[in-house]
């Protein structure tokens, strides 16, 4: 494992490298090393790897030459991902807390006090006051089961999951624009792509391997990459232009280069008049800071001539005083989308999603490619990326949301009866009105609104804005935590039952990346002790809360027997997913899967067979089969930097990372690499500060602080007047310090902005 | 027991010469690339003292450009 190690990071450093032996030459002559598929258990770019197992163990990891995703290579935290599973702290059995002290506990008794304590909840106090909070790394059945469970048989829609956090805003940009959800393209995009504009992203570090791919068209073909950001990152060093923006005014310069494309007269009006609608929503629509917060919003049809005249206070000149994007750059970004002989790829992730305005920016983007034409074709097209590895698969398309089924929505009495039908429930079971989005429900946690939560693969109390207030709801004595990992956390510390986590390849399961792809693995290992995959201790509480019925799968079949059933809810051109017997032999296919085949771009009647109108495109999401162009204005932040609180504070991940850090930082080479977390300064504000490398910085907000080292000129670079820190460290909690502002559409918070002081300590 | 992982990137063409002497040192399994002037260490010492040793051993070879970890651990005792 260890050669094979240096080999893979050889390959990455040194793309051609060739060994005098191969890895599986490399290999002692006694190994008897079987390679098995599977994806990456990190971010949304869903790599394909293939893990080596030897005598029951995990030893090598590679990059699965066959998926079309990846084409063999893997980043930093990929090739070491089956690390963290040696760490000696791993949960091996359930721990149970009795005065103070977690005990261990045989697990089939830790799952009868989980049931019993949700059953006696929900009798003295409702079925609202229990709760389910899980994760885009959750895998497609523990989604599926985990929405059955809350939704289908206790009758309560209090789900809702992390991908909340990450791509809620990416979710109603698609629903207000498309009707329907998910991106249209898919990687091969960037085999074909003149230029790519990264919105607010940096791909260098969060999405590495596709990042790597666009590196290569840069070498090859000369494909053009413009690094749109905050913040200058080693994807803006490695782009062909970096394009700096003043927070939030993203917003701004979406608009000012929608202003340019009609005033150069780049409007592809036959696509427009064909396939686009244009429409309006409410405006100062407030932040989501006040407990109970709620917002609807009011589309209103409008017209070209109207959304043309609102876009007269965008022009580059009035927007470059505020976004400070010089009015050449502004018209630049204007002439790559608008140049009809340009195909373009928009990406983005974090930084429009993570905005009080998320659903805006998502639709302002897409205004850009609807208004010019490029979208649904090889190489031209808006793309969403996705975080985590199954944001897509399981939150999104499982829907484990408060206001989601399977299919469609809670609040649709179709969509309720579908799921009534296939998981045998009264229609009447499935509530219609959502309940709590993520933030809301660790309101009402420390409300003593929720009584009941059960959290898995994931962890709040270090991922959640303004952690100042959360941890300590949590910690309150109305609130029984149940807490499913792999690992112990800061959000384990407050639990009252720990239940043991099978990791990753220790269970079977199904993951959906970024591009609509559901990749299938098998179990490859054994957990150790008596860790259990987390759809079967979910099955085990149904069964002892009496839903036995509603859950009869087998122990040693349950993926197969939940995918099959789960399937029911997306059949039909639009949303098909593949059998699972072409899953297990595929590295992943793309739904819809129609007629043996992937989709590869929607809407375009030239590869979609869902399209049905006669026309080249079909945005069959919306009733009039168009997409909406969105007026969208630019609206401030909640919260500035002013006298007090003079400076920006952006948050954000490092490649060495992932999340959290309670996997990786249980790998000794990737701990290592980047031990801990720090405050990034622009020089020249270090300067006036007085501030060195290294030395010992406070960090405060209205909310709380958090003391770190200061890093100058090493891994990037922030505008004056703003701070970076990366959030994996649960020993710098950065998040005592954000704001849990969130869109009101998306409720997805915003991490990127809010206002600190520094002071060195 | 230590068993970590290195890249050795060799001084321009010595790549043989450090390979030789590596191999000389004993506790140390060596792949070279045939492309570039790059090796694959593997090193697995007794203890902790002793991968010490090895490592100033490695360090002090004049073939040597540079020497990166990538990985290290302690096989678990079955």
């Amino acid at each position: 494992m260890a050669m094979l190690s240096a080999m893979t990071a050889a390959a990455s450093m040194f793309p051609g490298i060739v060994f005098a032996k191969d890895q599986e030459e490399g290999i002692p002559k006694d190994a008897n090393l079987d390679w098995k598929k599977g994806p990456c258990r990190f971010c949304g770019v869903g790599c394909g790897i293939l893990v080596g197992t030897e005598n029951g163990k995990a030893v090598a990891v590679k990059g699965d030459p066959n998926s079309t995703v990846n084409k063999g290579l893997l980043c930093v935290k990929g090739y070491h991902q089956i690390m963290c599973i040696q760490s000696k702290d791993r949960l091996t059995h359930a721990l149970v807390k009795k005065n103070g002290t977690y005990v261990k506990t045989p697990l089939h008794e830790a799952l009868d006090l989980v049931a019993n304590k949700m059953k006696e909840t929900i009798q003295n106090h409702g079925k609202d006051a229990v709760a389910m909070y899980t994760s885009g790394q959750s895998t497609i059945p523990e989604g599926y089961v985990a929405s059955k469970l809350m939704k289908g048989a206790i009758g309560t829609n209090n789900l809702d999951c992390n991908a909340r956090l990450c791509m809620a805003s990416a979710v109603t940009g698609f629903m207000t624009s498309f009707g329907i959800d998910e991106p249209m393209g898919c990687y091969e995009d960037i085999d074909h792509a003149d230029y790519f504009v990264t919105w607010g992203n940096n791909m260098a570090e969060m999405h590495p391997v596709l990042f790597s791919r666009m590196l290569e068209q840069k070498a090859n073909r000369g494909a053009q990459i413009i690094d749109f950001a905050t913040r200058t990152t080693r994807s803006s060093t490695a782009s062909d232009r970096s394009i700096l923006f003043e927070p939030q005014t993203d917003l701004a310069v979406a608009n000012a280069i929608c202003y340019e494309i009609i005033k150069n007269g780049w409007v592809n009006k036959s696509f427009v008049e064909k396939h686009c609608s244009f429409s309006k929503g409410r405006t100062n629509i407030g932040y989501g800071l006040e407990d109970h917060f709620e917002f609807t919003d009011k589309p209103e049809k409008i017209d070209f001539e109207t959304y043309k005249e609102f876009l007269r206070d965008y022009s580059p000149e009035a927007v470059s005083k505020y976004s400070k994007v010089s009015v050449k750059d502004i018209k630049y970004l204007a002439w790559v989308y608008g140049n009809p002989n340009n195909k373009v790829v928009s990406y983005w992730c974090m930084g429009m999603n993570q905005h009080t305005r998320g659903t805006w920016i998502n639709n302002l983007v897409y205004n850009i490619h609807l208004l010019t034409g490029k979208i649904s074709q090889p190489g031209n097209g808006p793309f969403s990326l996705t975080g985590q590895p199954s944001a897509c698969g399981t939150a999104r398309e499982v829907g484990t949301f408060t206001h989601k089924l399977p299919h469609g929505v809670v609040m649709n009495k179709k969509d309720r009866e579908m799921a009534a039908k296939i998981w045998k429930v009264p229609v009447e079971n499935i509530p219609s009105k959502p309940t709590y989005h993520a933030t809301e429900m660790f309101r009402a946690v420390d409300r003593g609104d929720i009584q009941f939560i059960w959290i898995q693969a994931t962890n709040p109390l270090v991922s959640l804005p303004k952690t100042s207030r959360y941890r300590p709801g949590m910690q309150k004595k109305s609130c029984f935590v149940v807490v499913s990992d792999v690992f112990p956390t800061p959000t384990s510390d407050v639990a009252d039952v720990i239940l043991p986590a099978a990791w990753h390849i220790e269970k079977s399961g199904l993951y959906g990346n970024s591009e609509r792809r559901t990749q299938h693995w098998n179990k490859m290992i054994e957990a150790p002790g008596q860790a259990t995959e987390d759809a079967w201790m979910f099955i085990e509480v149904a069964k002892r809360m009496g839903y036995g019925d509603l859950f009869p799968y087998s122990k040693e079949h349950h993926v197969e027997e939940i995918y099959n059933e789960y399937r029911q809810f997306h059949a039909g051109a639009k949303h098909n997913m593949a059998p699972l017997e072409v899953l297990e032999k595929e590295s992943g296919v793309i739904w819809p899967y129609v007629d043996g085949k992937s989709t590869q771009w929607r809407f375009n009647a030239k590869y979609d067979p869902a399209c049905s109108n006669g026309k080249d495109f079909h945005f069959y999401g919306n009733p009039d089969g168009k997409a909406v162009i969105w007026q969208r204005p630019f609206e401030e932040a909640p919260e500035k930097p002013d006298n007090e609180y003079p400076f920006w504070l952006n948050t954000g991940r490092v490649v060495e990372h992932w999340h959290t850090g309670s996997m990786t930082r249980r790998i000794p080479v990737l701990h290592q690499a980047m031990p801990h977390a720090y405050v990034e300064f622009h020089p020249d504000d270090a300067k006036s500060l007085g501030i060195r490398n290294g030395e010992r910085i406070k960090v405060t907000s209205r909310r709380g602080s958090c003391i770190l080292p200061a890093s100058i000129n090493e891994r990037g670079l922030p505008t004056k007047g703003q701070v970076f820190v990366p959030f994996f460290d649960e020993n710098m909690l950065i998040n005592d310090v954000t704001l849990d502002a969130f869109c009101p559409i998306s409720k997805e918070p915003d991490y990127k902005k809010c206002a600190v002081k520094i002071e060195i300590v | 027991m230590p068993i970590k992982s290195y890249l050795a990137h060799a001084v321009k063409g010595k790549k043989d010469d450090l390979m030789n002497a590596l191999r000389s040192l004993g506790q140390c399994e060596v792949v070279p690339a045939e492309n570039q002037d790059i090796l694959a260490l593997v090193t697995d010492t007794r203890n902790e003292e002793e991968e010490e040793a090895l490592r100033e051993k490695i360090e002090a070879l004049s073939s040597l450009e540079l020497l990166s970890l990538v990985s290290g651990f302690n096989p678990p005792q079955n």
